[in-house]
């Protein structure tokens, strides 16, 4: 097994009668992924492509046994739907939806802490082990399975990634977006505690950005030795001005902290490579492998 | 989204934080009449209500100490612009002698992922100054949401800045008041800077409220107000937001978009590293549609600091054929104003490129190449 993840997991999809719930579910049974039960409050008894579906998470998990969650559920209702799968003793919960208030995560997100689950996200691509399964909105052509993780404050740049990985032969043991949003569950630090277990993951590509201080908290873990794997990072937003928020919410640079700086200070000084392009990565990888 | 000042002291004197004695002036008002109706006598600060910071060091606030001054350094305020933006109100208050002023303020900590309360004995300043010269002078409290601030958190700082006695009461209150309107108002940062320490109490000088945008289904009465009217951003940027873009002006003259806001940064990031300057953030999403790439590049068609636009596309939820067929539907409307370099690669990459071709644009598959040649017709330009 990789981590968090693997062909057995088990998958309920809760707002899978809404377009991006249903269009993701296809997609992810294509790669493999066992989803056993979709959620949507009142169109109980419904199929989405060969899908049951059930009014509550609870009598999902009651009739089909099931690991862990994936949330399309709008902003205003994702909270509800994320306390329901926590409540339901799930111990995975991957939260895609976009524009969550903060005050709402930060409160899901310490009650999740509190009965064991682990949130990935919210605004997050998910996390996908290649050639196993996919709990995720992210396209599969650019991923390899391998030996070197991803974990990621951002979308597209990590497919951009992956896929440059991958034309030159270098494959993932599994790739996290963890989620722009200022308040995220998993967060880099407790994704490397997991990947220094894994005896998969022989190497880590971090992408970071802007904004918080979760870079440089990566690098103290480095710096004192807990985690011993070569990293490559690479952060986005070099060229951006302080306190103007770049599409993510979480990437602003304010009261003093989230400067790209700091970050990539805190990480050479740490012994962490920082590629200047995320093009470069390839290269920086080659040499620490 | 941040509220004025007056707005801000508004909802803390709800809330029952005491703050100046005053009133609100607008522009074709008489200072002088309303002086008498509030039977507030000079001194009195005349602060300009505008969103920026560093607003006192620009001179937008000031101390009047009769009548007649007062309203002379109101007509003076109203004509200037701090910062760049013009006050359509001032806030008029009774000055408040004190004696020392303190720091107070709660925030989301990221990393620990509550709220944490920061408080200083050295009020007045940035915080930023505080935390890089004396980061010692911050004293701080996480809070656990399931319980809430409580008094005994609120007292035990108050004793580290060497309150007591009916001050440090106060001071519990107020703090357990900016909690609650913390929390009530979806606070990204509720601070008082500076808080006053005045011979009976305490009394909050300035106030600031920034409510987090994602969190404004829950107060429409301040969810109405229109972006650019708060200065935070241009009126580009403010139409754009309301097309349901982010976008971000910059300085240089190389046009950016990109599908993704790390891509997009990655991509003004690959311009400078190339030796070009990035004019802007424009980032259009995943999975955008044609129409949405078409409004995408209008928005940059009228923006003058781009002379050209390179966007760069890595095709996942987002289709190349999608972001061509806007491309070409862009310059079908309006002609094409300036060069459009695309970098396009990823799903259905080879149907963009036709569709592109036909239309007599070649696109990059590889996005330095793209980049150096953005960077070069900008710098003929």
């Amino acid at each position: 097994m990789a981590i968090l993840i693997d062909r057995d997991t088990r998958v309920i999809v809760q707002g899978i009668t809404g377009k991006e719930g249903s269009f993701h579910t296809k997609l992810m049974l294509d790669y493999g992924t066992k989803i056993v039960a979709g959620v949507t409050p009142g169109k109980g008894g419904r199929e989405v492509h060969g899908v049951p579906v059930y009014d509550t998470v609870e009598e999902a998990v009651k009739n089909h046994g099931a690991d862990a969650s994936i949330v399309f559920v709008p902003a205003r209702f994702a909270p509800d739907a994320v306390y329901e799968a926590i409540d339901a003793g799930l111990k995975l919960v991957v939260v895609i939806t976009e524009h969550i208030p903060v005050h709402d995560t930060m409160r899901f997100v310490n009650y999740a802490k509190s009965k064991g689950t682990v949130i990935i996200g919210p605004n997050c691509p998910g996390i996908i082990v290649p050639g196993r399964i996919k709990i995720g909105i992210m396209p599969v052509s650019p991923f390899k399975p391998g030996n070197v993780a991803i974990i990621s404050r951002s979308g597209t740049l990590t497919y951009e990634v992956a896929a440059a990985m991958t034309r030159e032969g270098i494959g993932q043991s599994v790739a996290i977006g963890i989620g722009g949003d200022p308040i995220v569950g998993l967060d880099f630090v407790e994704a490397l505690e997991m990947l220094e277990k894994d005896p998969e993951t022989k190497a880590v590509v971090m992408i970071g950005e802007i904004g918080g201080d979760m870079e440089e908290r990566v690098a103290a873990m480095y710096r004192e030795g807990r985690f011993t794997k070569p990293i490559v990072a690479y952060v986005a937003g070099r060229t951006a001005p302080p306190g103007k928020r770049m599409g993510h919410a979480g990437a602003i640079i304010s009261m003093g902290t989230g400067a790209y700086q700091d970050k990539v200070e805190a990480l050479r000084k740490a012994g962490i490579p920082v590629a200047k392009m995320p093009y470069d990565i390839p290269r920086l990888l080659k040499e620490v492998l | 989204m941040k509220l004025y000042e007056y707005e801000s002291k508004r909802i803390f004197a709800k809330y029952g934080i005491p703050v100046p004695r005053g009133f609100v002036l607008e522009r074709d008002a008489d200072i002088k009449e309303l002086l008498k109706r509030h039977e507030i006598e000079p001194p009195v600060a005349i602060k300009s209500q505008v969103l920026v910071g560093g607003r006192g060091k620009a001179g937008g606030i000031k101390i009047a100490k009769t009548v007649e001054d007062a309203a002379k350094i109101a007509e003076e305020l109203f004509n200037k612009p701090i910062k760049g933006l013009l006050p359509k109100i001032l806030l008029v208050e009774e000055a408040v002698p004190h004696e020392a002023e303190l720091y107070a303020s709660i925030t989301m900590d990221r990393a620990h992922r509550r709220p944490v309360v920061l408080v200083s004995r050295l009020g007045g300043v940035d915080i930023e100054e505080i935390a890089k010269e004396k980061p010692e002078e911050i004293h701080r409290t996480y809070i656990d949401p399931w319980i809430g601030l409580r008094g005994y958190m609120a007292r035990g700082l108050g004793k580290k800045l060497g309150l007591s006695g009916k001050r440090l009461q106060v001071f519990e209150r107020i703090l357990l008041a900016m909690y609650q309107i913390f929390v009530d108002y979806d606070g990204d940062l509720v601070e008082i800077n500076p808080l006053a320490v005045t011979s009976d109490g305490l009394v909050a000088l300035d106030a600031k409220i920034i409510i987090d945008d994602n969190a404004l289904f829950r107060h429409p009465e301040i969810a109405k107000r229109d972006p650019a009217e708060t200065g935070e951003y241009t009126e580009l940027e403010a139409k754009a937001q309301r097309l349901g873009f982010a976008f971000v002006e910059l300085d240089g003259d190389v046009g950016i978009i990109g599908n993704g806001a790390g891509l997009t940064m990655a991509t003004m990031d690959l311009v400078y590293e190339r030796g070009g300057k990035p004019a802007n953030f424009l980032d259009i999403g995943g999975g955008a549609s044609a129409e949405r790439v078409k409004e995408a590049l209008k928005i940059l068609y009228e923006f003058p600091k781009a002379k050209v636009i390179f966007m760069n596309i890595f095709g996942g939820i987002t289709r190349c054929d999608e972001v061509a067929r806007g491309i070409v539907a862009a310059i079908k409307e309006v002609g094409q104003k300036k060069p459009i370099i695309v970098r396009l690669t990823g799903t259905n990459e080879e149907e963009g490129r036709r569709i592109l071709r036909e239309a007599g644009l070649e696109a990059f598959i590889d996005p330095i190449e793209a980049a150096d040649k953005a960077i070069q017709l900008a710098r003929e330009r």
